[in-house]
């Protein structure tokens, strides 16, 4: 039992909420802000499904996947023509290191002017907020292509298509898997903030309208579902991850 | 009229084959003259090598030999087309037309794409070469493991395998594209002794079956007496042609046998004395400056 690695996987989480559970019970932690975890899971399993929880979860898994999904393609595309075009990396790069410090969530406004306050708006925040961290991981990897391979693809005489294909796309792919995975997180952040406002639905909206309303057991299921969509993408990625890079024995 | 049947007679005795085939090894492969190359780096130059004036016969096993910092592997990478020279020129014949020839090229290491495994290395560079259009590929790539003994290893990945396993995959991957030379730089100079001279008794082994024109970057005096018909011995900074010696030791050669005959050991000897000559200026140097 201990020498196995999921035991050690889910012990953390549930130590923690073992403790949580003791001090709500025990009355050093007051139910009314601080609701035993067994009660919040008891409210998310047997009542929340009942006030629309699947509503607001394919809400935003629907935004996060479009956002996402156009963010990381955008991202990995520039990313690798910064990489092996210097002129478009010289003009390209000031823009991004401009752009990139700015709080997407400060320019919901602008995207909403631009896109309106329907579905458009907050898949392009999403889409914003994680082309950046995979342009700039996807620029580092195409970096870290050792200079041998690009000899060897010269001698050879290796066409620009399969270059691109199959020397630098997997060569940068390593830190293409980070920036996906700094861009997944993220991009629950960004759609939680932009459906706090200007949203008729999601998992951001369910946790406001909770707040507005006190129900603090609502709104600790939200943020529970946030952390176990969290988890649930970071392991997928891993297992993709894995699966993409056999040659990269751990 | 006799004199035009002695020539009749001439022509019907003479074997063409044999004079064609003899006209052809003596075609220069690769032609270098008065070949030049300066590095220059803010304001700092620096002489790889200057003023190099050598031919390349086809067919032939030359060595490039030279202390460390000689320009040696600029100058392989200038053939190989990797980087210009400043001046001078080079030209690389095709083997059998007009056109500029094709290399190959295997370098000191980590040269295969670790992505790939032994079978994808070797037939990634396959589907890339417009001379391998219409063949069968699977087919070319299964000889080549083949020939350097990695059947049972052809769906492995390069970190699975030793350094030697890596260098021959290297090997068999150069010769499978068939170009008209191959260049190879310090290809087992991160091997163990034992495994150098595996590979080397393999790499004669596979050039005498493709006969193809082979250029060697090496620092070990040894390893060029053993593999080459020619030594060119370069002198450092800056790097140029300080002898060009014709190694007469017969074919095939077997490393224990070879290094038995005192023509082994006279070579051997002949250029450990032009190398030495070439480190002695540094210690000079060196007295000087302390």
């Amino acid at each position: 039992m201990f020498k196995n690695r999921y035991f050690w996987l889910f012990a953390s989480p549930l130590g923690i909420l073992l403790l949580w559970e003791a001090c709500t019970r025990s009355g050093f932690l007051d139910a009314r802000f601080f609701p035993a975890p067994s009660a919040v899971f008891h409210y998310l399993i047997f009542t929340s499904p009942g006030e629309g929880l699947w509503t607001d979860v394919s809400a935003s898994l629907y935004r996060i996947f479009w956002g996402y999904l156009a963010g990381c393609a955008g991202g990995i595309a520039l990313g690798v023509t910064m990489g092996l075009n210097h002129i478009v990396r010289i003009m390209v790069y000031p823009l991004v290191a401009l752009l990139y410090p700015i709080p997407k969530i400060a320019v919901l406004p602008l995207i909403m002017l631009v896109f309106g306050i329907g579905e458009m708006s907050k898949i392009v925040v999403v889409a914003i907020g994680s082309f950046f961290l995979v342009l700039i991981n996807t620029l580092h990897g195409v970096d870290s292509v050792a200079k041998i391979y690009h000899d060897v693809a010269q001698v050879y005489r290796i066409k620009k298509t399969s270059f691109v294909l199959r020397v630098i796309l997997p060569g940068a792919l390593p830190a293409i898997f980070t920036g996906l995975k700094l861009a997944i997180g993220y991009s629950l952040v960004i759609v939680v903030a932009a459906e706090f406002s200007g949203a008729d639905a999601g998992i951001g909206y369910l946790i406001w309208q909770s707040w507005e309303t006190f129900s603090i057991k609502a709104m600790y299921a939200g943020i529970f579902v946030i952390g176990v969509l969290g988890l649930f993408f970071s392991l997928a990625l891993n297992l993709l991850e894995r699966r993409l890079t056999p040659w990269r024995d751990k | 009229m006799p004199l035009l049947i002695l020539v009749m007679h001439i022509l019907r005795l003479k074997n063409w084959d044999v004079i064609r085939s003899n006209l052809h090894k003596n075609i220069m492969q690769i032609s270098v003259t008065q070949l030049s190359k300066t590095f220059s780096r803010k304001k700092q130059q620096t002489v790889a090598y200057k003023n190099l004036n050598f031919q390349i016969r086809q067919g032939e096993f030359f060595c490039i030999l030279g202390p460390s910092g000689c320009g040696k592997t600029s100058l392989l990478r200038t053939i190989a087309g990797l980087e210009t020279a400043t001046s001078g020129e080079l030209s690389i014949r095709s083997t059998d037309s007009l056109k500029q020839g094709t290399v190959g090229m295997v370098f000191q290491e980590h040269g295969l794409f670790p992505w790939m495994t032994t079978r994808n290395n070797i037939r990634f560079l396959l589907e890339n070469n417009v001379q391998m259009i219409n063949r069968d590929l699977d087919a070319i790539v299964n000889e080549f493991i083949d020939l350097v003994g990695l059947k049972a290893f052809a769906d492995y990945f390069p970190h699975q395998l030793s350094g030697g396993m890596r260098q021959r995959i290297s090997i068999a991957r150069s010769f499978a594209n068939e170009p008209d030379i191959l260049l190879m730089d310090e290809p087992f100079v991160f091997l163990d002794y034992q495994t150098r001279c595996a590979l080397h008794g393999l790499l004669l082994d596979i050039w005498q079956r493709k006969k193809k024109t082979l250029v060697f970057v090496t620092h070990d005096i040894e390893e060029a007496v053993f593999l080459a018909d020619r030594v060119l011995v370069m002198s450092a900074h800056p790097g140029t042609v300080k002898n060009i010696i014709e190694i007469k030791l017969p074919r095939p050669r077997e490393f224990l046998a070879l290094r038995k005959l005192p023509a082994y050991q006279n070579q051997v000897s002949e250029l450990m004395a032009l190398l030495r000559e070439e480190c002695e200026p540094f210690r000079h140097k060196d007295k000087q400056s302390f």
